[in-house]
C-alpha cells in the first residue's frame, strides 16, 4: 500500500504454519491485563482495527471472563483494575446473566466480565491480505524455501529460494529484505550472519469440538493457564491451549497427557464438556523472542511477552537492508507489519505513512461480519443445481472446481485451508475421494498424483484424529476406515507416500 | 423456546457418523428436490444454527413424519433437532393465518358442527375450495373429512364418570381425539364396543386437543398450553390407576412421548398420563397376551392391505394392528410395503405441499388400488382420509375389522 514492490517468500502454504494453527480468538487483551500490559494493550487497539478491516474474517462473538469455582476469587477484582488500566474495554455482568446468555456455562461461576473478544477465521484472513497485496502488486511465492540470504557487504540484498514444487532455486534481489520467519526467524537470521536471534517455539494443543457449547468466548477470570479459553469459530468451538517449549518448530506432536488436560479444562468451563464430541486436535508454535545478545532467557515460554519484537539489524549487527520482525500474535499481526515497515521506510530515508489500519480489505468493504449460518444461506441458493463435495463445511463442487482453476496443483490439504475441505466431523471420510475424483476429472491431477492425494490427505486428518479418538469420533474413525480401507482399498493403492 | 431436553436433543447430533441411512429412508427427500434430507437439515444443519438470523428455510418442508428418528442406528435425535429447528423458523418468520387455523382442529370442527350440513356442502363445493386455496393456501384437492353433527362428547356424557381408585383395572379411560369427536364418532364408538365386549367399564372424560397439529406447525407455545391441559384432565384418572386408550394414534403418541421429548413440557400431569396411555391395538395385543381378549370372532372373509402409519412406528410397539386381524378368521391382511401416506397432519392439506404429499404416498395408493380390496386399515385418522381420497375406497381403522369380527356391528 506504500507503493514498495514486493515479493512474499513463504516455505509452504499461505497459513500451514503458525498463523493456521491457533484457536480463532482475536484477542480483546483481557488475557494480558495483568502479566503482559503492552500485549494487551496492543490487542485492545487491535482487535478493533481487525474487526474493522477484516470484517469478513471475523465473527464479533463477544467474550466473557467468568470465575469458575476452581479460580482464585481474588483475581477477578485485579482483573478489573488493570483492565481500566490498560485500555480494555470491559464490563461486569451478574453472573446470573452470564449464564443466561451461556446455559451450559459451569453454574458455579461467581462472577462475569464482558470484554470484546472475537473470532477470527486465520486463513480468510490471510486471503483477504494475501488478495489486498496483489491488487497493490505484490507477488506471492508459497511453497518457496529461503535458502540463502545474499549478503553484499554489511547489506542485504536478497534471497535464494528453493521451488518445492518445480524443483528449481530462485534467485531474488531486494533493496530490503524483511524477515518475518515466525518461529523460524532466527534460521533466516542466521543464514544472514546475524546470530543470536533466538525465536522460541512455545508450543500450544488446541482440540475442537463437534459443534458449538457456547456462542460467546469464554475465558476463565484467572492467570493465564492451559486450557483456559473455549472459543466459538465457525461449526466447532475450540478448548486450548498449553504452552510448552518445543525443541523445533517443526515439532507438531500431541501429548496424550494434553488432550486429557485439555477435556478437564473443558469440564471445568461446560460440565459435561467429556460426552461432548472432540473432532480434531492439532498444535501451534508460537513465536516467543528472545534476544540471546540482551541476556537472561529461560524454559517457561507461558511467562514470555506475547509482545511483538522488532530486531534492527544494523544497529545490533551492523547490517543494513534487513529488519526481523518476530514474537506478537495473530491479533497484533497488522501491527507487527506497521513497525517493520515503518522501520525499513526509515532506514531507506523514506517517508511513506501507513495506511494498512483504515483500507479495508477485499471482500471486507461492507463491513459485515461473518455469521454462522452464511454457509447454510449460500447452499440454500445453490442447493438443486450443485453437488456437495464436503457436506459437513457445506462445500459445493463449484467451489473446488473454481479453485482448481485459478490455482492447478492443489494439495487437498491446500483445497482444506482455503475451503474447509475434511474440516467436520466426518474428518474427510466421504468428501476426500469425492474431492481426489473431481480433481482428477478435470485433468488437474493425473492417477498416480491423485492417488497421492487422497493417501496424503487422510494421512494429515489422522494425526489430529488419532491423539482424541474415543466416544462419537472412534465410530465416525471406524465407518471412514471401512470405506477407505474395506471398500476402496487404498493400502494398496501403486504410490508411496512421504511421510 | 428452548429447553434443557431440547439441548439432549440437540446434542445427539454429536452421534452422527454421515452413514446417510435417514436419507435413504425420508419419504419427502425421495419425493421432492426441494427438501434437502433429514441429515441435511438436522445433524449437519444444526452445526450452523444458534444464530440470531435463519439460514434454511428448505427445513420447512421436513412433514415431521419421524422415520429419520427411527432408522437412524447411531441414535441421533434427527426428527427433533428438525422439529425445534422448524419452530424457530417459524417464530422468527411469523407463522401464518393458514398455520394458525389448520393446528386447531377443535376450531373448525366447533364452528362445522353445529351447522354441519352446510359445512360438508361448502368443504365439497368446488368454487369454495378454490377460494380457499386463493385465501388461505389450502391446497383444493387436499382431503377434508365431513362433519358429523353432534360430537362424540356429547353423545356420550352419562359415560363422563368420576375416576374409580376401588376398581381402576375394570375401568379404561377411552381419549378419542379430536378426530373421532367432530368427524368420526362412529370410529370412536365402535372402539367402546369392542372394549367392552372385552369386560371392561370405558369412562369418556371431558377432553381436549393435544396440540399435536400446534407442534408440527411450529407453535410450541400453544402447543404446550394445549397439551398441558389435556394432561390435567386425565391425570386424575391416571393416578387412579386407569388405564388410557387412544384410538388416534399421533395423539396418543403426543402424551406417551412427544410432549415430552420435543416441547419439553416435564410436569407430573403429563408424566403419569404418559405412563398409563396405549394405543388400542397395543392395548388389546396386551389384553390377548395376558389371555384376556376374548376370542370369539367370527369369519371376515376379505383380504385388506394395512398401512402402518409413521405416527403408529413411533410408538415402538411392533404392528399389533397386524397381530389382531390374523386372529380374525378369514381376514387376509397384509402389510402394504411403503413408510409414508404424505399427508403427515397437516402437511399435506398445504398448497404448496399437497402434490409432495402425493408423490410421497404414489406408492402406497398403488399398492391399496392394485390389491383390489374393497377398503384399507390404518391407524391413524389424516392418514385414512388421505388414503381414502387418493385409492377412492375407505380406509378404516383396525378397531372397525375387530368390531365386525365380534359381530358387533
Amino acid at each position: 500500500m506504500r507503493g514498495y514492490r514486493t515479493i512474499l517468500v513463504e516455505r509452504v502454504d499461505l497459513g500451514q504454519g503458525t498463523t493456521g494453527r491457533f484457536h480463532g480468538l482475536l484477542h480483546s487483551g483481557g488475557r494480558y491485563v495483568i502479566s503482559d500490559e503492552r500485549s494487551a494493550t496492543e490487542c485492545a487497539e487491535e482487535s478493533a482495527i481487525v474487526k474493522r478491516i477484516a470484517a469478513e474474517a471475523v465473527e464479533d462473538t463477544g467474550g466473557l471472563f467468568v470465575t469458575t469455582p476452581a479460580d482464585d476469587p481474588g483475581y477477578a477484582d485485579r482483573f478489573l483494575a488493570a483492565c481500566l488500566k490498560t485500555g480494555v474495554p470491559v464490563q461486569e455482568i451478574p453472573a446470573a446473566e452470564a449464564l443466561r446468555r451461556e446455559p451450559r456455562l459451569n453454574p458455579g461461576i461467581s462472577r462475569a466480565f464482558e470484554v470484546q473478544d472475537g473470532a477470527v477465521d486465520a486463513w480468510k484472513l490471510l486471503w483477504g491480505n494475501a488478495r489486498s497485496a496483489q491488487e497493490h502488486g505484490a507477488a506471492i511465492l508459497s511453497y518457496h524455501w529461503v535458502t540463502e540470504v545474499i549478503r553484499e557487504g554489511d547489506r542485504v540484498a536478497g534471497v535464494i529460494a528453493r521451488d518445492n514444487r518445480a524443483g528449481e532455486m530462485v534467485r531474488i534481489e531486494a533493496a530490503f529484505v524483511i524477515n518475518a520467519g515466525g518461529v523460524w526467524a532466527g534460521e533466516i537470521a542466521d543464514m544472514a550472519d546475524c546470530p543470536g536471534v533466538t525465536v522460541v517455539p512455545g508450543k500450544g494443543i488446541m482440540i475442537a469440538m463437534n459443534h458449538r457449547l457456547v456462542r460467546t468466548v469464554v475465558n476463565r477470570c484467572e492467570h493465564p493457564g492451559d486450557g483456559d479459553i473455549l472459543v466459538p469459530i465457525r461449526t466447532v468451538c475450540v478448548i486450548g491451549t498449553t504452552d510448552v517449549k518445543a525443541d523445533s518448530p517443526d515439532d507438531y506432536s500431541i501429548g496424550r497427557d494434553e488432550v486429557q488436560q485439555m477435556l478437564d479444562a473443558g469440564e471445568v468451563i461446560v460440565p459435561g464438556f467429556r460426552q461432548a464430541r472432540a473432532l480434531h486436535a492439532w498444535t501451534g508454535a508460537r513465536p516467543l523472542f528472545k534476544d540471546e545478545r540482551a541476556g537472561e532467557g529461560g524454559e517457561d515460554t507461558r511467562h514470555m511477552s506475547r509482545g511483538l519484537a522488532l530486531v534492527d539489524h544494523l544497529r545490533r549487527d551492523g547490517v543494513s537492508g534487513f529488519l526481523t520482525i518476530t514474537g506478537g500474535k495473530l491479533t497484533t499481526y497488522r501491527l507487527m507489519a506497521e513497525t517493520v515497515v515503518d522501520a525499513m521506510v526509515e532506514q531507506m530515508g523514506d517517508s511513506r505513512p501507513c495506511t494498512t489500519a483504515t483500507e479495508a480489505l477485499p471482500g471486507s468493504e461492507d463491513g459485515r461480519h461473518y455469521w454462522l449460518g452464511s454457509r447454510l444461506a449460500a447452499q440454500e441458493e445453490a442447493m438443486a443445481d450443485d453437488q456437495l463435495v464436503c457436506e459437513c463445511e457445506l462445500m459445493p463442487r463449484r467451489k473446488l472446481v473454481e479453485a482448481a482453476r485459478r490455482r492447478p496443483g492443489m494439495t487437498l490439504d491446500d483445497v482444506r485451508r482455503a475451503l474447509r475441505l475434511g474440516m467436520g466431523p466426518c474428518q474427510g471420510g466421504f468428501c476426500t475421494y469425492r474431492a481426489t475424483g473431481i480433481l482428477h476429472g478435470l485433468g488437474d491431477a493425473e492417477t498416480e498424483r491423485a492417488d497421492e492425494l487422497l493417501l496424503t490427505f487422510l494421512q494429515h486428518r489422522w494425526l489430529g484424529l488419532e491423539p482424541i479418538l474415543y466416544g462419537d469420533q472412534m465410530r465416525q474413525a471406524c465407518l471412514d476406515d471401512w470405506i477407505f480401507q474395506g471398500t476402496l482399498d487404498v493400502e494398496h493403492l501403486p504410490v508411496t507416500v512421504p511421510t | 423456546m428452548t429447553h434443557p431436553l431440547h439441548e439432549l436433543m440437540r446434542d445427539s447430533l454429536d452421534h452422527c457418523v454421515k452413514c446417510t441411512i435417514c436419507e435413504t429412508y425420508c419419504p419427502v427427500a425421495a419425493a421432492t428436490p426441494l427438501f434437502p434430507g433429514p441429515k441435511y437439515v438436522g445433524p449437519q444443519a444444526e452445526r450452523y444454527r444458534g444464530g440470531d438470523a435463519n439460514a434454511d428455510a428448505s427445513l420447512d418442508y421436513c412433514s415431521s413424519c419421524g422415520i429419520c428418528t427411527q432408522v437412524c442406528p447411531q441414535g441421533v435425535k434427527i426428527a427433533e433437532i428438525n422439529s425445534q429447528a422448524k419452530a424457530e423458523l417459524a417464530q422468527r418468520r411469523g407463522v401464518s393465518l393458514r398455520d394458525r387455523l389448520i393446528a386447531r382442529p377443535t376450531l373448525a370442527g366447533w364452528m362445522g358442527a353445529p351447522v354441519w350440513p352446510v359445512a360438508n356442502w361448502t368443504t365439497s363445493f368446488g368454487p369454495f375450495r378454490l377460494l380457499l386455496e386463493k385465501v388461505l393456501r389450502i391446497h383444493r384437492k387436499a382431503p377434508m373429512p365431513r362433519w358429523a353433527g353432534r360430537t362424540f362428547q356429547s353423545r356420550t356424557r352419562s359415560r363422563r364418570k368420576a375416576p374409580d381408585p376401588a376398581a381402576p383395572q375394570r375401568k379404561v379411560v377411552f381419549f378419542h381425539g379430536c378426530a373421532a369427536n367432530f368427524y368420526e364418532p362412529g370410529t370412536a364408538s365402535m372402539a367402546v364396543q369392542v372394549l367392552e365386549h372385552n369386560g371392561l367399564e370405558v369412562i369418556i372424560p371431558k377432553q381436549g386437543c393435544c396440540g399435536l397439529p400446534l407442534q408440527s406447525n411450529g407453535q410450541y407455545d400453544a402447543a404446550r398450553a394445549y397439551v398441558r391441559r389435556l394432561a390435567a384432565q386425565l391425570a386424575p384418572y391416571a393416578r387412579a390407576g386407569h388405564d388410557i386408550v387412544a384410538t388416534s394414534t399421533s395423539c396418543g403418541l403426543m402424551l406417551k412421548r412427544e410432549a415430552h421429548e420435543i416441547l419439553g413440557v416435564d410436569d407430573d400431569d403429563l408424566r403419569v398420563v404418559s405412563e398409563r396411555m396405549f394405543d388400542i391395538c397395543e392395548y388389546l395385543v396386551m389384553l390377548d397376551e395376558r389371555g384376556e381378549l376374548k376370542r370369539d370372532m367370527q369369519p371376515v372373509d376379505m383380504e385388506v392391505p394395512y398401512h402402518a402409519p409413521c405416527q403408529q412406528r413411533g410408538h415402538g410397539v411392533g404392528t399389533p394392528a397386524m397381530e389382531l386381524m390374523a386372529m380374525v378368521p378369514g381376514l387376509r391382511a397384509s402389510q402394504v410395503d411403503a413408510v409414508c401416506c404424505g399427508v403427515a397432519g397437516t402437511y399435506g392439506l398445504k398448497a404448496e405441499k399437497y402434490d409432495i404429499a402425493m408423490e410421497v404416498g404414489r406408492s402406497l395408493f398403488d399398492q391399496v388400488r392394485a390389491s383390489g380390496a374393497a377398503l384399507s386399515v390404518c391407524d391413524s385418522e389424516t392418514c385414512r382420509w388421505q388414503i381414502a381420497a387418493a385409492t377412492d375406497r375407505p380406509s378404516v381403522h383396525p378397531v372397525e375389522m375387530l368390531h365386525r369380527a365380534y359381530g358387533l356391528g
